[in-house]
C-alpha cells in the first residue's frame, strides 16, 4: 500500500475567550494574512468585524424570494379568474384584488423564508458532509466550549513554523498543524 | 443611587431575577443539556409516560380508520351545525401553536432574552399543535384522499380553487404558518446537532446528528449568514403568527352567521391564540424542568413572564368578549340580540359561564405574585385556561349554528364517541411527540444558552 501524502491544511490555534479570540482576529488580519477562519460554538459578537467581513447576501436573496412570492401569488390568481377561468358571479368584477391579497401575503412570506434558509445554506456551502477542519485535534471542542482559529495554507504569508509560532505569540493554546485528509 | 443598586425593590422575582442560574460556563451548558439526549438513561418514567400516550395515540388511528370507512355520518355534525368538534379541534390546536412563534420570534426581536431557554420547545410544540390541528380539516373533507384539490394545480377537470373563499385562505395561511415554523426550528437546531454529533459516543448516532448538522463547523462566516438568516426568518414569523389566526377567524367572519360576522374577530382570535399558547408551554415547561432537572434554565422568572403574558392576552380577549356583547345589543340586529339572549339563556348556556369562569375569572388571581410564582397554582391555572379556550371556539361554533335566522333550520348538536376518541387521540399524538422530541433532541437551544452565559457574565463584571 501506498501512504499518502499529506498535505497540510493550515495551523490552528484555540482560545478560552471569545474576547482573546476577537482581538486575535484582529491581530492576525494586521499581519496580513488573508485566508483564516474562526470556529466559534456561538456568534461572537464583534468578530466578523474584526475580520474584516462585510454584510452578506442573505438578505438581498430574501428580498428577492419575497418578490417573487407576492408577484408570482397574486399574478397566479389573477390570471386564473380573468384569464384562465373567468367566471361572472353577479356582474362583480372578475380582478377581485383584496379577496387575492390573504394568499397573495402568505406566499410573499413562504417563499421569502425558504429563500432565506436555502440561500443561507446554499451560501455556506452546506450539507457539506467533511471539511479538512474536522481533522484538528481537539476540533470537537469548537461546537462547545473552544473559540478556534485557523490560518490556512493557502495563504501567500504562511510558512508553517512561522505561522504556528505567530499564533503562539498571540497566545493561543494547543497550536497545531491541519492536515488535508 | 449608588451604581449596581437596582432601580426598585421588589420581593423575590424582580427584573434582576436571573433567567440563568448561577455559576454556569460554556460547558456546563453543554453538558447539561447535551447529556438529556446523549448519556443519560431513558428513565422508567419516560417511558411509562409515552407508552401511555402511544396507547392514545393508536385510539387517534382507530378513530381516523373507523372515520375512512364509514364517513363523516360517524361524528355528532348534522345539518345545521356542519362543522362541530373538527373546526373547534382545529382551531383550538392552531391557536396552541402561536405561542411557540411568539416566543421564538417576537421576543426575539425584542431582545427579551428569558426567550433564550424556552423557545425551542416552545417551537416544537408548534409543529406539533399544528401537524394536530392540521388533521382535523384534512379529515373533516370526509374524503381526506381529494384534499389535494384543495391546492393549485393543472388538473384535468380544467378549473382554479376559489382563491375569493377564506376556506382556501386558511389551506395556504396554514401550510405556509406549518413550514415556517420547520424551517425556523430547524435553522435553530443546527449548531446543536453539530454539538450532539460532535459529543455522540456511539457510531450510529454520529452519522445521524451528523447528516442532519449537514457539516456545521461553526465558522464565523458561517455564523455571519446564519445570523443574517435567523434575524429575517423572525421578521417574517412575526407578521405570519398575527396572520394566521386573522385568516382563521376569516373562516367565521366572512360569513353572515349571527356572532360571526363581526370584525373584532381578527385581533380577538390572535390575543386568544396567544393566550391558550402561553397556557399550553406552562403546561409542558412545569413538568419538564422537573422531570430533567432544569430549574437552573427555566427558572421562576420564565414561569412568571410567561404568567405575565398570559393575564395580559386574557385582558385582551375578555376585552373582545365585551365588545361582541355590546356590539350585538348595541346593533340592535335582532340576530344578533338573539344569539346574546342564547349565549346567556339557551340551551348551552352552562359553557359559556364555564367560558367566563375559565378565560376571565380564574386567571385574575395571576394579578397576585403569589399566584404567579406557585407551580401549582400555575399548572392548575394553565389547564383552566386551555379547557377555557376550548370552550370559547365550541360556543362559537355551536351556539351559532344551532340558532340562525330561522326557526326551521334550528338544531341540536352533541358529540359522539367518535367526536371524543379524535380529540382525546390528538392530544396522545400530541404528549407522543413531545416525548419524544425531548429524548432524541436538545428541548432547550444550546448555542443560545452559551451566548447568554457570556451575556450574564458581562453583567456580574
Amino acid at each position: 500500500m501506498i501512504a499518502r501524502r499529506s498535505h497540510i491544511y493550515g495551523v490552528i490555534g484555540e482560545f478560552e475567550k471569545p474576547e482573546q479570540l476577537v482581538h486575535a482576529a484582529v491581530k492576525i488580519r494586521e499581519a496580513g494574512y488573508r485566508y483564516y477562519e474562526s470556529y466559534t460554538p456561538f456568534p461572537v459578537e464583534g468578530l466578523p468585524e474584526a475580520m474584516g467581513m462585510r454584510r452578506n447576501m442573505v438578505p438581498l436573496i430574501t428580498l428577492l424570494g419575497g418578490l417573487v412570492g407576492g408577484l408570482g401569488g397574486f399574478g397566479f390568481q389573477y390570471w386564473a379568474n380573468v384569464y384562465s377561468y373567468p367566471m361572472n358571479i353577479a356582474g362583480r368584477p372578475l380582478n377581485s384584488w383584496p379577496a387575492f391579497i390573504p394568499v397573495t401575503f402568505e406566499l410573499t412570506i413562504l417563499c421569502a423564508a425558504l429563500s432565506a434558509v436555502l440561500g443561507m445554506l446554499a451560501l455556506n456551502g452546506l450539507p457539506q458532509p467533511h471539511h479538512p477542519i474536522f481533522n484538528a485535534h481537539r476540533f470537537t471542542h469548537a461546537s462547545a466550549d473552544r473559540f478556534f482559529v485557523c490560518i490556512q495554507a493557502r495563504d501567500k504569508k504562511f510558512q508553517l513554523a512561522d505561522t504556528a509560532r505567530f499564533l503562539q505569540g498571540l497566545s493561543a493554546h494547543h497550536v497545531s498543524e491541519v492536515h488535508d485528509d | 443611587m449608588s451604581a449596581g443598586q437596582p432601580p426598585f425593590d421588589s420581593p423575590e422575582i424582580s427584573r434582576l431575577t436571573p433567567v440563568l442560574g448561577p455559576g454556569h460556563t460554556y460547558s456546563s451548558v453543554t453538558d447539561k443539556i447535551s447529556a438529556i439526549v446523549l448519556t443519560r438513561p431513558t428513565s422508567l418514567g419516560w417511558y411509562i409516560g409515552f407508552l401511555l400516550a402511544f396507547s392514545v395515540f393508536g385510539v387517534l388511528n382507530i378513530a381516523i380508520g373507523w372515520l375512512i370507512m364509514k364517513g363523516v355520518g360517524i361524528w355528532g355534525i348534522n345539518i345545521p351545525i356542519g362543522w362541530g368538534f373538527a373546526i373547534v379541534n382545529f382551531v383550538w390546536w392552531i391557536g396552541i401553536g402561536h405561542a411557540g412563534t411568539l416566543i421564538s420570534a417576537i421576543l426575539f426581536l425584542l431582545n427579551q432574552k428569558w426567550r433564550t431557554s424556552i423557545n425551542r420547545f416552545a417551537e416544537a410544540m408548534t409543529l406539533f399543535a399544528v401537524a394536530c390541528a392540521g388533521i382535523f380539516p384534512l379529515i373533516h373533507t370526509g374524503r381526506p384522499w381529494y384534499a389535494f384539490w384543495m391546492f393549485p394545480y393543472p388538473s384535468v377537470m380544467g378549473i382554479w380553487p376559489q382563491f375569493r373563499s377564506p376556506l382556501i385562505w386558511d389551506v395556504f395561511a396554514v401550510s405556509t404558518y406549518g413550514t415556517v415554523s420547520l424551517l425556523f426550528w430547524f435553522v435553530g437546531l443546527i449548531p446543536d446537532l453539530a454539538t450532539l454529533r460532535d459529543r455522540s459516543t456511539t457510531k450510529a448516532k454520529q452519522i445521524i446528528y451528523g447528516m442532519l448538522a449537514m457539516g456545521w463547523r461553526g465558522s464565523a462566516r458561517h455564523w455571519h449568514r446564519y445570523q443574517s438568516a435567523y434575524l429575517l426568518l423572525a421578521g417574517l414569523a412575526t407578521p405570519l403568527v398575527l396572520s394566521v389566526h386573522t385568516v382563521v377567524s376569516f373562516d367565521f367572519s366572512i360569513a353572515i352567521v349571527p356572532g360571526w360576522h363581526t370584525t373584532i374577530f381578527p385581533p380577538y382570535f390572535v390575543a386568544g391564540a396567544i393566550y391558550s399558547g402561553f397556557a399550553m408551554v406552562i403546561t409542558i415547561a412545569i413538568p419538564l424542568r422537573k422531570a430533567y432537572g432544569l430549574e437552573d434554565f427555566i427558572t421562576m422568572r420564565h414561569l412568571e413572564n410567561m404568567a405575565k403574558v398570559m393575564l395580559a392576552t386574557g385582558l385582551i380577549v375578555a376585552y373582545g368578549y365585551f365588545f361582541e356583547f355590546f356590539m350585538s345589543l348595541y346593533s340592535g340586529n335582532k340576530f344578533d340580540v338573539f344569539l346574546v339572549h342564547q349565549r346567556l339563556h339557551g340551551p348551552y348556556a352552562p359553557f359559556y359561564y364555564a367560558l367566563i369562569l375559565c378565560n376571565i375569572l380564574i386567571p385574575q388571581l395571576l394579578w397576585f405574585q403569589k399566584m404567579r410564582t406557585n407551580v401549582v397554582v400555575l399548572f392548575l391555572m394553565s389547564i383552566v385556561v386551555n379547557v377555557g379556550m376550548w370552550l370559547e371556539r365550541f360556543v362559537i361554533i355551536v351556539i351559532s349554528l344551532t340558532r340562525d335566522f330561522m326557526p326551521s333550520a334550528w338544531g341540536r348538536y352533541s358529540p359522539t364517541i367518535w367526536d371524543w376518541a379524535t380529540f382525546i387521540g390528538t392530544m396522545g399524538m400530541f404528549v407522543m411527540l413531545i416525548f419524544l422530541f425531548v429524548r432524541v433532541l436538545p428541548a432547550i437551544s444550546i448555542a443560545e444558552m452559551r451566548e447568554l452565559v457570556t451575556e450574564t457574565s458581562e453583567e456580574h463584571k
